[in-house]
């Protein structure tokens, strides 16, 4: 495993690109970015197997990530050109015109990493579904990846996709819900309440895990055993709880940093609660 | 004019069944996803043929869109099969969002099409698919005539990198087309050469215009007409030259007026060309259950109708 401070280094890094580009572009969602940074990291760092040099569109031979919940765009840009996907100095460009880091993913301007476009909600299932079933027919024993918003899965897509994925024993795909019940208009449990996930996503035929996404150590040991129940004939869920905001005192413990960047002064406040670790872009 | 023979009577869906059986013996990376409706859409001969690369997916367009979608990574050629009302309007930010922005290898195979799918009704007459579909950048757009045409559409479009719509009903109609023609999209089809008005048709209507230029050549009017199988890229050069030549046109489509092939001309003959234009099409109204002909009839589409629109053409050169 990579250096355990190592990664929280990144994450912490990644924060501050979060604060800084949606900053910048005065327009972006930082709440949910922040909550999943360590996610981001884990899986980019650790995790996946996957070749940030020599991006292809096809993903053969390694794993695949799909962001379905397409506004945190920030944390999966921040992570992939940390990776080595593209120069971090392009974050700079994020939201602005003539830029590949478009609002929320888009393959279009030929972004690397980014193999589907996403932000209308709840379409990533399926089609990590699709990839997953892809690299069976190729006798690809890589895996598939896709991140999911709370809110996100009171889209109807998601329950036949998850219904679909059980049906067709789509064992090479680990899907997972950043549970930190919290929307647009407020506590998911008072928009549209979730019920007992947990059971739902077993009623549903997942293997089902949970685990605090905001504690690296966790993360790491969660993905890992995941892992090591895919090929088993079922689909993997992991109901990750984060904090919406993590790292930046503020904007923790709301919803109203879904959608809203921060001021000069609270981007000023924001930075110094996360310190400079691996260098700004 | 020039004379047609009807081989048979055959269903379009067969024409598509029939090429996807064998695409899938040619194409290793071709696979292909039902909704339920393996039957309708003469699937079975793929299933039967290649159980691992078919995928049922139940009762869930939605879904089917989006794993059609994730399977083009990874190299595969998915073709999704079910009605037309559900291959476009249901799933239409799918389409937009993981397969038309997402510039996904995606063929959208849609059946059942317009008021000759008959007795089920509105509910499933879909008459808005072409506008919808059109409207999308990156989309290819397509409604072969009969059963040879879309066959070798089915084929040809698996060579097409990018996503396409390819439509196609659920009647037996006249099968006239060459078994072994060369499908080449965006490449309108010249059917008969005409000096006094243009009749560009498209899908089932293709037949009827045939019919109606018959019917005209006897009454003393020279109509040139042209099937165009490809509604987008549209071959404005072909239009043009003819119109150019008979100075009025008419379009015919199993389709809403508004947002069909005969839109797509207008704005083209508007640009380049304006000319006398009449339209048959449906009149932004919905079907209703009856048997195709019948339907056809009272909604403005039979020959009779073509004939008609292509005399009030004519009159106002």
């Amino acid at each position: 495993m990579a250096n355990l401070t190592s990664l929280k280094d990144l994450a912490t890094q990644t924060r501050r690109d979060i604060i800084r580009m949606v900053h910048g572009a005065k327009s972006g969602h930082p709440g949910g970015s922040l909550g999943c940074a360590d996610y981001f990291i884990a899986l980019y760092h650790e995790i996946m197997e996957h070749n940030p040099q020599h991006f292809s569109m096809d993903g053969i031979g390694e794993d695949v990530f799909f962001l379905s919940n397409g506004h945190i765009s920030p944390v999966w840009y921040s992570t992939l050109a940390r990776a080595g996907y593209f120069d971090v100095a392009e974050l700079a460009t994020f939201r602005k015109l003539n830029s590949r880091l478009q609002g929320h993913p888009a393959t279009e301007e030929g972004l690397p990493g980014i193999r589907m476009s996403s932000g209308s909600l709840g379409q990533g299932m399926s089609v990590a579904i699709g990839a997953a079933l892809a690299k069976k027919l190729n006798g690809d024993d890589k895996l598939v990846y896709s991140l999911h918003g709370d809110g996100e899965i009171q889209e109807g897509q998601i329950w036949e996709a998850a219904m679909s994925a059980a049906h067709h024993k789509v064992d090479n795909y680990i899907a997972t819900i950043d549970y930190n019940n919290r929307q647009i208009d407020g506590d998911v449990s008072d928009v549209m309440s979730l019920g007992n996930l947990k059971a739902k996503w077993e009623a549903f035929g997942w293997i089902t895990l949970e685990m605090n996404g905001n504690d690296m150590e966790d993360v790491i040991a969660t993905l890992q055993k995941a892992k090591s129940m895919t090929g088993q004939g079922k689909p993997s869920m992991i109901l990750m709880t984060t904090e919406m905001g993590q790292g930046v005192d503020f904007m923790m413990g709301t919803h109203a940093w879904h959608g809203v960047p921060p001021s000069d002064e609270q981007k000023e406040l924001a930075l110094s609660q996360l310190a400079e670790t691996i260098g700004d872009y | 004019m020039k004379k047609y023979t009807i081989q048979n009577e055959k269903d379009t869906r067969s024409g598509f069944g029939a090429g996807l059986a064998e695409l899938g013996k040619e194409k290793e990376n071709v696979v292909a996803l039902c909704a339920d409706l393996t039957g309708s859409l003469k699937m079975n001969e793929f299933q039967d043929n290649h159980p691992e690369r078919f995928f049922q997916v139940g009762v869930a367009e939605a879904n089917m869109m989006g794993i059609a979608a994730g399977l083009t990574i990874g190299g595969k050629i998915p073709f999704t099969g079910t009605f037309a009302n559900f291959s476009t309007g249901r799933v239409y930010d799918q389409i937009r969002q993981s397969i038309a922005y997402s510039e996904k290898n995606v063929k959208i195979c849609a059946s059942h099409a317009g008021l000759t799918l008959g007795e089920d009704g509105a509910t499933h007459q879909i008459l808005e698919d072409i506008g919808l579909m059109k409207m999308l950048p990156n989309m290819v757009v397509i409604n072969p005539c009969d059963y040879n045409q879309t066959k070798a559409a089915t084929k040809a479009i698996a060579n097409h990198v990018g996503p396409v719509y390819l439509r196609f009903g659920r009647p037996k109609v006249p099968n006239f087309t060459p078994e072994d023609q060369n499908f080449e999209i965006g490449k309108a089809v010249m059917l008969n050469e005409g000096n006094d008005v243009t009749i560009i048709t498209t899908g089932h209507l293709v037949w009827k215009a045939i019919e109606a230029g018959q019917i005209l050549a006897e009454q003393g009017i020279d109509a040139e007409i042209i099937n165009i199988h490809t509604i987008k890229p549209l071959d404005t050069e072909a239009i043009v030259n003819s119109v150019r030549k008979t100075r009025c046109v008419v379009t015919a489509e199993e389709h809403q007026i508004s947002g069909g092939l005969g839109e797509s001309v207008a704005q083209c003959l508007a640009q380049e060309n304006p000319a006398p234009m009449e339209f048959v099409g449906v009149k932004d109204v919905f079907g209703e259950s009856g048997k195709p002909e019948e339907l056809m009839e009272k909604y403005g589409l039979s020959t009779t109708h073509i004939v008609e629109a292509a005399k009030k053409a004519y009159n106002r050169k």
